[in-house]
């Protein structure tokens, strides 16, 4: 099940393995992905800490990581395409994967009707 | 959005379900549904844009033409009735407070085309310059909407609702006439390095005039573009932007502007450029590329080794060219050509060089 944040990320956790991606909503507001800044795979992130940036056209947003933990993967498919971000946001425009370091983390995040009902 | 102002087109692109921004205290159309479609669209076929935020000032007047050489660096006494000029107009300090359009209906009567964000300010410098000249100054700007039309099949197509032969309207001149039946003022101008028209007309006629360009534009490929779009076409030509690339305190000079100075006149600022073309200038606003990936954005600084050198003033992806174009304020002596830079992004510095500008050349008309 997708948990959310206030800031326009998802995560999707299996077993110790947390996807992150930003929202279906956060793709629409940037407009055309055109550049995703992937971090280096083995990164350590904390909660709440910019993990990358996703520039479209008109500007520049950092993407918070709602866990925290390190990079074990990276959506390289988004180097050449990142225009994926805003055809499937929430499906194939996944952009890292994280080795949780603390799973009790995702209880504080939103559900998805909370999420949505705060837009 | 508090206290935004609204032009008269406000519901049609809420109806076309553009996402509304903020700008320069409008709430404008960014884009209808894919800024980079927008812009292809106009570099190859056509775009409408709803620029009715723009300023009009009205000069009119027995030394209107004196007047108004004095206010601006550029000389609308060597141009004819129907022809414009581009000019910045400079504070005592010879920092650009604007820069305009100046369109020539006589000797005794000039209309200035302004920036939306700087309308006010505009309106009351030129007011207070006007006291000692026999002109009278009136903001026209509420009453007046302007939609550009641009791209290069604008003129085959604003031809079949064009009661006026638009051949005949050679780059930077306009004419009366009617289009679309409608009362208008069509000048072939524009902000994206494409052939194009603005046509200015009567605020009460910007609905219909702007439905039957829909309309239109639909048998061109055509698209409503947004003002992101103007921004990424503008930059590819290498247009500047009020409040990016200028500032009040930029002088035309350093901004790249000299050819829109006439220094054997007078005007308010001329003493500080004298002074800066004796000395030399002290930066230069240039063109760079990316000879690294990152995108390098407005306000970005600039360095090469430990020094920082300059900053970013506008900075995108171009759609045309697909990698990221920008403009730098550069420090002498850095603004050489090729000289290698570094743009700090994120706090990482990623490697760029100063590069020859326009970084894209459309169809737009060359100047006589």
């Amino acid at each position: 099940m997708k948990k959310f944040t206030k800031t326009h990320e998802w995560v999707e956790v299996e077993g110790k393995i947390a996807t992150i991606g930003i929202t279906e909503h956060a793709a629409e507001e940037l407009g055309d992905v055109t550049f995703v800044e992937l971090p280096e795979e083995g990164k350590e992130v904390k909660k709440g800490e910019a993990l990358c940036a996703v520039e479209s056209v008109k500007s520049a947003s950092d993407v918070y990581s709602p866990v925290s933990g390190k990079v074990i993967e990276v959506n390289t498919e988004l180097d050449a395409s990142p225009e994926i971000i805003n055809e499937d946001a929430e499906g194939k425009g996944w952009i890292v994967k994280l080795e949780l370091s603390d799973e009790s983390e995702l209880d504080g995040l939103l559900t998805e009707e909370e999420y949505k009902n705060s837009l | 959005m508090e206290n935004l102002k609204r032009t008269p087109l406000f519901d049609e692109h809420v109806r076309l379900g553009a996402k509304m921004v903020p700008f320069g205290g409008w709430e404008m159309p960014v884009w209808y549904s894919s800024l980079k479609e927008e812009h292809h669209a106009v570099r190859n076929n056509v775009g409408i844009f709803d620029v009715s935020h723009m300023g009009e000032i009205d000069i009119k007047g027995k030394e209107a033409v004196k007047f108004v050489n004095y206010l601006i660096t550029n000389n609308v006494e060597k141009i004819k009735t129907e022809e414009i000029v581009y000019s910045p107009m400079l504070n005592e300090n010879g920092g650009i407070i604007d820069d305009l359009l100046a369109y020539k209906y006589s000797d005794e009567h000039i209309l200035l085309v302004v920036n939306a964000s700087n309308i006010d300010k505009d309106y009351n410098w030129i007011k207070k310059q006007a006291e000692n000249f026999d002109v009278k100054v009136k903001n026209i700007s509420d009453e007046i909407a302007q939609i550009a039309v641009q791209g290069p099949k604008s003129e085959e197509m604003l031809q079949e609702i064009s009661g006026v032969d638009l051949k005949k309207i050679s780059y930077y001149n306009f004419t009366e006439g009617r289009i679309n039946g409608i009362q208008c003022l069509i000048s072939r101008t524009g902000y994206t390095g494409e052939d194009g028209f603005e046509i200015y007309l009567d605020k009460e006629a910007a609905v219909p005039m702007w439905r039957k360009l829909m309309e239109l534009i639909s048998h061109y490929d055509g698209r409503p573009a947004g003002l992101g779009a103007r921004d990424t076409l503008r930059l590819e030509a290498t247009y500047l932007l009020y409040g990016n690339d200028m500032t009040d305190d930029i002088t035309p000079f350093e901004a790249g502007l000299k050819w829109a100075v006439d220094m054997e006149k007078d005007f308010i600022g001329k003493d500080v450029l004298l002074k800066e073309k004796e000395t030399g200038i002290r930066r230069r606003l240039k063109g760079i590329e990316m000879l690294e990936r990152g995108i390098p954005r407005h306000g970005y600084k600039v360095f090469v080794g430990d020094e920082e050198v300059g900053f970013i003033t506008s900075g995108t992806v171009s759609p045309t060219l697909d990698k990221p174009i920008a403009l730098a304020m550069l420090n002498k002596p850095y603004y050489k050509k090729d000289t290698e830079i570094e743009v700090e992004i994120r706090g990482k510095r990623v490697k760029a060089k100063v590069i020859k500008t326009p970084f894209y050349r459309g169809s737009v008309k060359t100047r006589k």
